[in-house]
């Protein structure tokens, strides 16, 4: 087999040095009536060729040729072919988790440099070296504010993206954590009326998402002066990280937690993605995942170790700020280099053309009679209209065109019967724009 | 001094700031096609949500210096491609790039989990297969492929064991994790609700079984049991242990890390586990990549089917897959969508290569942890006798005696070319040396990591601050992690003062 | 390092300095150097309560943590400030300038319970040799 470098003569030879006659025999140790009799039964085994063209032929059965207007959480954006160039380096693709420092200090270094950008994009004090994803990164944030606050009730937008609260559920109900939802308000934003009239004083932290899960960007100020009030904070999640580019970063809110997936991983139907908790310096020893710190080595030269582990799990056990061990190293690897590659114009370049071809989107297909915008708070390359019939039923007009359509929002909220949320990313040509408008203005043409 | 060292050399590597430092206004890496519509006012259409600036601070330099920083930082790193890591737990084996290469297909890499799931049928069928696989090679009944990496999959193992009892009247109190068990466990115990009570080991490192039978009350939901265990050595007794817990209502947690030990050999459903999780980043080949992605499917026997995450995947007529999410008794998300998707074609991908073939990388994993142990019994103390199987923990209490512990040897190793083994852990050993080496070394790798360390066995007893003090081939010498701690400093920022040169 | 007389002990390792109803309470050297390089303590905020034989507070070094007991029940009135800007202090000289908190006693009785520092050198020198047996 070849990822296996040894020949049978080798085999042979080592077998004898450790004294055994058969191979068998170095599974004595498993209890005769356990030991498998024959071959596990699995497909295989197959070459390289053949494991590629079965991949290939499984990408022929999903959505390749097909132009997407979907968002909600995972968004398509242009990466270089210099990400990947560098990720798959052995040195960082092979490579282990830091935790001897002098052989790592290539991951470490761009780890430190990862925490840096992730401090500059949300205007926070310190980040950490990843989560698993914005879902669990929003989750650990609001068991973060637990801690810190001593508190157990939680209050979560509405709006924050339906799986990031569901997973926030699975997580509280273990930790006696109380969740509860706030109202969605007319324009799309959480509704701040609900909010301040709301008992708090018991409060841990207030969860938004901006832009939220309609496209809508919160107004976290406002919402930061609410939750101190009275004594919680302000857990603020970003999903679409472009947005970062060229809208406000929740500076004010207590921790914020990012999805990085925008820069430079591909959607890969799920995952995987990175999260991030980005936080105040004074919260630090709270914050879980892992950490690199500066230091110096003792002739003075300048380094960077894993620290401040005392929080993690391999050290305080039970009492560790998380379970959290392997976390998305290479991903963070990805965005960082592909936010190198951006810099500071291509971050804002990339974010502009989000919003540009956004609201050309929303011109167009408010042409179309029937179709409204709903919500009229600011968004940035996400928005929601209202149809005047079913989004279902649309969207299986519009994959004849072979374009898959915008994310029914009716699925995840219920009383939003007819609305759909529209992503619009620089990814998307204008004629694409221009054939996904008349599509639509079509499929409402047909009979019901 | 490179006598000595038949793998390593001395390596010329390159000096490098961090990217920030490299920066200067206007310059630019990556381009974007020109924009095909109307320009947005951002200033009038985000109104005070609009961020005046670009991100202040932010890196501005070309493509080749990009190009440049992060190849020279990763000369910095040892990795799997270059050699032998003999991570005890870790189980570092060859990365097939092929994993690589089919993870970024179109229409792999490009697929949105919220696409119609008529548009998803490949992604699905991969779903299905890989689960198909971990279930024959698991002995298990269900899975779930959603946990983003082995804690997680604890995590949700023991969500799962809350939701089935808590279905029969009572959740209960306690989880029995053995004092041998990794750090992960305990914590995760403390996340589902559950106190830990810690079960010490026997003499022999293995769980007392006859102290088992006394732990085990009807307060006790579950053991969360590794086998083989930390030490590498099976759990012979582990029907019997499943059987103790069961006759009181409670289950059997296994957790998987150690599967490069049991794949194709046994299966953990046929000892009487209920419920385990699989690291697919260390038994199934996907790369570490400095830290993760992993993945941590949780693979169950029926009594825990219905209490799994959604979605899950079913078979609708005409073989059309599914995502169903309608799962009254499951205990919810664990994480978004279906799970680390990329992670799961590199497993599918490692599987397909070997088939029914499997057991073969088992049994060379083994064969090379026990020559190692062979060839290196006399020369560092080996505290547990009972045969190993794919790892082998050996303490430092021979070196001890000339105040060299095992983080020295360790740091020294690395001299000779090879990454460390893991050091302290697990926490039974005091001084613990834990060598895995996984069944991709060769004899000529197993034979220079043997030479090493009894090189530096006999530099610890002729020489020891030889050993103390090292590495001494390394860009950077040993760091100050006090100073790290004490006063962290976890970014970079625009000094006013200059701090200290780089390099 | 001499264990002062006046001080009393407990069995993990802390120290008590008892004057006018008000104890002064720290580590002693043995822990000190059990655990390495101090890189940070948590200690309780004045007026909260401690419990006799209870955690309230923690010492961390770099690859450990250890929890602090407290040897008598009482309310603490006072955290060592220097210990959060120098936590190396608890290093150096551990009984006296880095001492944790200090508490108003709410039972003098449970001095009795504690050791003198004879009982305590001969308690540590018993481990001593526990360690190299």
């Amino acid at each position: 087999m070849r990822y296996l470098p040894k020949s049978p003569a080798e085999r042979q030879q080592m077998l004898a040095v450790v004294g055994g006659k058969s191979v068998d025999e170095l599974f004595s140790s498993v209890p005769e009536q356990y030991r498998l009799k024959k071959a596990l039964n699995l497909p295989g085994p197959l070459s390289e060729a053949e494991i590629i063209q079965y991949f290939k032929a499984r990408a022929a059965e999903n959505s390749l040729g097909y132009t997407s207007f979907l968002g909600a959480g995972v968004y398509n954006h242009l990466r270089s072919v210099i990400t990947d160039t560098i990720i798959q380096r052995g040195e960082f693709l092979t490579s282990y988790t830091p935790y001897q420092a002098e052989i790592t200090q290539g991951t470490l270094q761009s780890i430190f440099e990862f925490q840096t950008l992730m401090c500059q994009l949300t205007g926070q004090e310190v980040a950490n070296a990843s989560m698993y994803d914005g879902s669990t990164a929003a989750t650990e944030a609001v068991l973060m504010a637990e801690r810190l606050t001593s508190r157990r009730r939680v209050l979560v937008a509405r709006s924050v993206h339906p799986e990031y609260r569901a997973v926030l559920k699975t997580y509280a109900k273990n930790s006696g954590l109380i969740v509860e939802e706030v109202a969605i308000a007319p324009d799309g934003t959480v509704d701040t009326k609900a909010l301040q009239s709301s008992r708090k004083e018991d409060v841990a932290a207030i969860l938004v998402q901006s832009p939220n899960f309609l496209g809508v960007i919160e107004p976290i100020a406002d919402l930061a002066n609410i939750a101190h009030k009275s004594g919680a904070l302000l857990v603020a999640t970003v999903t679409e990280a472009v947005s970062l580019g060229l809208v406000k970063p929740p500076a004010e809110a207590d921790i914020v937690t990012v999805e990085g997936q925008s820069f430079g991983l591909a959607p890969s139907y799920g995952g995987p993605y990175v999260g991030v908790i980005a936080s105040r310096e004074k919260f630090v020893r709270q914050m879980p995942g892992r950490l690199v710190g500066q230091t110096t080595d003792s002739n003075g030269r300048r380094g960077f170790v894993l620290t401040l582990a005392t929080r993690e799990q391999h050290i305080r056990r039970e009492k560790a700020t998380s379970n959290i061990c392997t976390n998305q190293a290479l991903c963070a690897l990805a965005a960082t280099v592909h936010l190198c590659l951006l810099g500071k114009e291509g971050l804002r370049e990339m974010a502009h053309q989000n919003l540009s071809k956004a609201r050309f989107a929303l011109t167009e297909l408010e042409k179309i009679p029937g179709v409204r915008r709903a919500f009229d708070a600011p968004f940035f390359n996400e928005f929601t209209i209202e149809l005047p019939r079913s989004v279902k039923l649309v969207n299986v007009h519009l994959l004849r065109e072979k374009i898959v359509g915008p994310f029914v929002l009716g699925t995840a909220y219920p009383e939003l019967t007819k609305h759909a949320l529209v992503c619009v990313t620089e990814t998307i040509t204008r004629a694409e724009i221009e054939k996904f408008a008349s599509a639509l203005r079509s499929a409402l043409e047909q009979p019901v | 001094m490179t006598e000595h060292f038949k793998k390593a050399s001395q390596h010329v590597s390159q000096n490098e700031r961090l990217i920030f430092e490299t920066s200067s206004p206007g310059k630019r890496a990556f381009e974007l096609p020109p924009l095909d519509v109307p320009t947005a006012d951002a200033a009038k259409v985000l109104g005070r949500y609009h961020r005046d600036e670009g991100v202040s601070d932010f890196p501005e330099v070309s493509e080749i210096e990009v190009l440049r920083h992060f190849t020279r930082l990763s000369t910095w790193n040892y990795a799997i491609d270059l050699g032998m890591y003999p991570l005890g737990s870790c189980t570092m084996k060859y990365n097939p790039r092929v994993n690589e290469f089919v993870a970024r297909l179109d229409g792999i890499a490009t697929e949105h989990p919220y696409q119609p799931q008529e548009l998803s049928q490949g992604c699905l069928k991969i779903i299905k297969l890989l689960e198909d696989c971990l279930l024959e090679i698991t002995g298990m009944d269900s899975i779930t492929l959603q946990p983003a990496a082995g804690a997680q999959g604890e995590l949700t193992g023991l969500l799962l064991i809350r939701a089935y009892l808590q279905k029969q009247g009572n959740p209960r109190k306690k989880v029995l994790i053995p004092d041998s068990a990794h750090g992960t466990n305990p914590a995760t115990a403390v996340i589902a609700g559950y106190q830990v009570e810690n079960i010490k080991s026997e003499s022999h490192g293995q769980i007392d079984v006859e102290k088992l039978r006394d732990l085990v009350t009807e307060d006790v939901a579950a053991l969360m049991i590794t086998n083989p265990s930390t030490l590498g050595i099976f759990e012979p007794r582990i029907a019997e242990i499943a059987d103790i817990l069961h006759r009181k209502g409670a289950l059997l947690y296994m957790d998987g890390a150690n599967m490069n030990a049991l794949t194709g050999i046994t299966r953990p459903g046929d000892m009487g586990v209920d419920v385990m999780h699989l690291n697919l980043h260390k038994t199934f080949s996907t790369p570490h990549g400095g830290g993760g992605p992993g993945a941590g499917p949780v693979a169950m026997k029926k009594i825990l089917e219905p209490f799994r995450p959604t979605p899950v995947l079913i078979e609708k007529d005409a073989g059309r897959l599914s995502l169903d999410a309608n799962r009254p008794e499951s205990i919810g998300r664990v994480k978004a969508f279906a799970g680390n998707f990329g992670v799961l074609v590199r497993a599918l991908a490692y599987i397909l290569a070997y088939g029914p073939g499997i057991r073969q990388a088992t049994e060379d994993a083994v064969l090379n942890a026990t020559y190692i142990r062979k060839n290196l019994e006399g020369v560092f103390e080996l505290p547990y006798s009972l045969p190993s199987m794919h790892e082998v923990v050996f303490s430092d209490a021979r070196q001890k005696q000339n105040g060299v512990n095992t983080m020295d040897i360790a740091k020294r190793l690395i001299d000779y070319g090879f990454h460390p083994y893991t050091t302290a852990f697990p926490l039974i050993v005091p001084g613990a040396l834990m060598i895995e080496p996984t069944e991709s070394e060769s004899k000529e790798e197993c034979d220079l990591f043997i030479d090493a360390m009894k090189s530096i066995a006999h530099e610890a007893a002729t020489n020891p601050q030889l050993v103390k003090t090292a590495p001494h081939t390394t860009r950077v010498g040993r760091l100050d992690e006090v100073g790290a701690a004490r006063k962290p400093i976890l970014r970079w920022k625009q000094a006013p003062a200059r701090s200290e040169a780089a390099d | 390092m001499t264990y002062p007389p006046s001080y009393r002990y407990t069995k993990q390792h802390e120290w008590i300095d008892v004057k006018d109803g008000v104890g002064t309470i720290g580590i002693t050297d043995y822990a000190q150097h059990e655990l390495g390089d101090v890189v940070f303590v948590e200690l309780p905020k004045p007026s909260t309560k401690i419990q006799a034989g209870k955690s309230f507070g923690n010492v961390e070094s770099v690859k450990a943590v250890s929890e602090i007991y407290a040897p008598v029940s009482g309310e603490v009135l006072e955290a060592n400030a220097d210990l959060e800007a120098t936590p190396e202090k608890l290093n150096s000289d551990p009984h006296n300038s880095a001492w944790l908190i200090r508490v108003k006693l709410a039972d003098q009785t449970e001095l009795t319970k504690l050791m003198d520092a004879k009982a305590y050198e001969a308690f540590i020198s018993d481990k001593n040799k526990e360690v190299s047996a």
